[in-house]
């Protein structure tokens, strides 16, 4: 979606101003945020995708001024609602009104390190043909879709250079719709911050970006 | 970590926020939701398991060890894995490598996408608005923000990282450091070295 999470480029937000010996987390509201983001993920309600796209939908005037772990907050709420984990009574109320859908067991404290370790994995061991060899040219679509992606604004319609081929990934354009993961081949695609941003840009610099087949056309 | 401290109403002490992620809390607890056991191991994982000295510990290995430099090159999350890191949004990593003529840059402009298992949660300024709308465009005036000094000589590469590759800079090794130990050399590296808005 063309929404304000799609900030590359976008002027006006002033200087990157780093903190000095930050904390990982600034407030416990933040760590248990995190926290119940995470083991909540883990009841396997939602994907990854569908996890992000839920950021992604908090209104822009909401989601400008938030911090960081408000959005994780604000997408966790929408995204316990949209699932029927909790009413809107119940997270308005913070008072249990009914119990949870039959089947779903608090993920354990045991399993938290094995699980961080592990991690998921993201590539798919399908023999998907790929369209694009390394060192193709290639054009990325003008789409504008209302759900989710991961080509942001500013790299649409542009000409760019396969430079590797990461292998057969899931989609998370269909992941977080919730239509499956359509895996594709994943290809980390240069290019020259000229054809991003014109004349102005430097010459010899440039963006990469990692981009589904589907994102691509033969230049 | 603080509490929020700023007083409002009779004798609260927290934040409106603060007030609200403890009423889910208790409510995702009473729903069987959620085992506040699991978050606290959680946030002490986060907290005291993850963290750039990890990355140190890659990016001084490939200092040292050319063979595995070329490993890092050919498979990073395999060779990162042989130190013993790996996991959570670090599944998919590749390493970019600085050198005299090449200055390399991580961001996610969709979210705040980072490897997790080599650098930890991301600090604030990674996440906010101002270094995830700037970086792509104007990556040269994200670096005076950060009092980098960068020859227009040399060619700055941006890698947006919104799918789910993990990327990680390895940093030119500073002059002077031949006769250090690998624990010296990672003692060496900054976070924001291995994120591209510093330099050794």
């Amino acid at each position: 979606m063309n929404g304000v999470h799609d900030m590359g480029g976008m002027h006006g937000f002033g200087p990157v101003e780093p903190e000095r010996d930050e904390p990982v987390f600034h407030h416990r509201w933040e760590a248990r945020t995190f926290a119940m983001r995470q083991a909540c993920g883990a009841l396997g309600r939602w994907n990854i995708d569908m996890s992000r796209h839920a950021n992604e939908r908090i209104p822009p005037e909401q989601y400008l001024p938030a911090s960081y772990y408000e959005r994780w907050l604000a997408g966790l709420e929408m995204l316990l609602l949209e699932q029927g984990l909790l009413t809107s009574t119940e997270l308005a109320s913070g008072k249990r009104a009914g119990p949870a859908p039959a089947g779903l067991a608090p993920f354990p404290p045991e399993k938290v390190e094995p699980a961080v370790r592990k991690g998921r994995n993201y590539r798919v061991d399908l023999d998907v043909p790929a369209g694009f060899a390394v060192g193709a040219g290639v054009v990325t679509r003008n789409i504008n879709p209302i759900g989710a992606t991961r080509l942001p604004g500013y790299a649409r319609g542009k000409r760019g250079t396969v430079i590797r081929d990461h292998g057969v990934f899931i989609f998370p354009d269909a992941n977080a719709a919730g239509e499956g993961e359509k895996p594709q081949h994943l290809y980390s695609v240069r290019f020259t911050a000229r054809e991003l941003w014109g004349p102005g840009a430097t010459a010899k610099d440039c963006v990469y970006l990692d981009l589904w087949e589907d994102y691509l056309e033969r230049a | 970590m603080t509490d929020d401290h700023h007083d409002h109403d009779e004798g609260s002490h927290f934040s409106d926020v603060e007030l609200r992620v403890r009423a889910l809390e208790s409510l995702l607890v009473d729903k069987g939701l959620v085992n506040p056991e699991t978050l606290d191991k959680l946030v002490d994982t986060f907290e005291t398991k993850l963290g750039p000295r990890n990355g140190a510990r890659v990016v001084a290995r490939a200092w040292i060890d050319p063979a595995y430099r070329q490993r890092l090159r050919d498979d990073a999350s395999a060779a990162i894995a042989e130190l013993g890191y790996g996991g959570m949004q670090g599944e998919h990593m590749v390493v970019v490598e600085n050198t005299p003529q090449v200055h390399n840059m991580v961001v996610c402009t969709l979210c705040s996408c980072y490897p997790w298992p080599l650098l930890g949660l991301p600090p604030v300024w990674y996440k906010s608005n101002a270094y995830r709308s700037k970086v792509t465009i104007d990556p040269r005036g994200v670096l005076q923000d950060f009092s980098v000094a960068l020859s227009d000589d040399v060619e700055v590469r941006v890698w947006d990282s919104t799918s789910e590759v993990r990327y990680l800079v390895l940093p030119e090794r500073p002059a002077g450091t031949q006769d250090m130990t690998e624990d010296e050399l990672a003692a060496l590296v900054t976070r924001d070295s291995m994120i591209g808005t510093a330099k050794l």
